[in-house]
């Protein structure tokens, strides 16, 4: 008997092995994922807080969004990344049922979704900077407010893109079976963060500097 | 007969946890109640209250969405016990440990931030 096999499954009479079932009952890629998650969400409450400490100390801070389109767009986006939640549950489900198909079929319903939240976002962008606005000026008041704006939802952008190219990927190779459904589930925990954060960052960023 | 709190309810010893056994319409329901969330975070922003209040109601509604989606979208819930509470309690220590600033944040909106001046011009015109 190796060490190895000691280690995990005991020696016969001097009881269970050093290494019995993994702390919490939760596999290694998925604490990995929650690891990930915890720094994650400390890195966007870092870049918020930032933000909420500009904002609060600056006497000048514009509030451009109007209603039409600004506020509107934010809706839609929500509603888009709420709903690519729910389709990427539903995809994980149907992955530990193992109904294949129906599980790679959510995932790209969920992929999809990303797209059209990012394209969105990217408009969204367009038309600011076509109404001025800069990493460090803009027509409305603090200069800041520019470099805070495109940090806080450039980064979350960037998550959702990373999250698209992931579930693509991990997608199609679930569906040739190089993946099981526990990759599809660590990659929903991950995409169900993208969602979370942007719960926090709507009111942030957007809510709190309508145009009334 | 005790009950085990560390262990959720559908996990046997051996077994992974979330089961993923429980009904489809729970998650419908919870999503309709985030989305209803969602759209009374709208209805606050143009809400008559002043900017502190708001955000304090915004920041409140922020975080039962979190919640909603951390518990039962990523099924935190069904978790053990253990996970779900050393998760909690170190995200929660880290997120609140960050808010030193605030108290600075208070005190240069009298003295005024760095670069927050209205003028787009140099100051150094002749």
């Amino acid at each position: 008997m190796s060490q190895a096999d000691i280690a995990m499954h005991g020696a016969g009479q001097h009881g269970p092995g050093v290494m019995a079932e993994p702390a919490f009952s939760v596999p290694s890629k998925k604490m990995a994922m929650w690891l990930f998650i915890i720094a994650d969400s400390a890195t966007f409450a870092a870049c918020l807080v930032a933000y909420g400490f500009l904002r609060n100390a600056t006497p000048n801070w514009p509030t451009p969004f109007a209603f039409s389109p600004s506020i509107i767009n934010a809706m839609v986006m929500t509603f888009i990344l709420i709903t690519s939640s729910l389709f990427m549950l539903l995809g994980v489900r149907a992955a530990k049922a193992f109904d294949k198909t129906a599980a790679f079929r959510w995932t790209m319903l969920t992929a999809l979704m990303g797209l059209a939240f990012a394209g969105l976002h990217l408009r969204e962008w367009m038309g600011m900077i076509d109404e001025g606005v800069r990493m460090f000026s803009n027509p409305w008041g603090s200069s800041l407010f520019g470099a805070s704006f495109f940090a806080v939802t450039g980064l979350h952008l960037s998550h959702v893109v990373g999250g698209v190219v992931a579930l693509i990927v991990v997608g199609i190779r679930y569906k040739g079976g190089r993946y099981n459904a526990d990759d599809l589930e660590v990659l929903g925990l991950y995409w169900h963060f993208v969602d979370l954060v942007w719960m926090f960052v709507v009111p942030s960023i957007y809510l709190l500097n309508v145009k009334k | 007969m005790m009950v085990d709190i560390t262990k959720a309810p559908d996990v046997k010893p051996g077994e992974p946890a979330v089961q993923y056994r429980d009904s489809l319409g729970k998650y419908i329901v919870v999503y309709i109640v985030i989305l209803m969330i969602a759209a009374s975070q709208f209805a606050v922003a143009y809400s008559s209250a002043d900017v502190t209040a708001m955000f304090g109601r915004m920041l409140f509604l922020a975080l039962a969405e979190a919640g909603l989606a951390l518990l039962f979208f990523m099924h935190l819930w069904a978790e053990k016990r253990t996970f779900f509470v050393s998760i909690a309690v170190f995200t929660l220590f880290v997120l609140g440990a960050m808010q030193y600033g605030w108290t600075d944040a208070f005190r240069t909106l009298v003295g005024h931030a760095p670069y927050s001046t209205t003028e787009t011009q140099p100051t150094n015109q002749q």
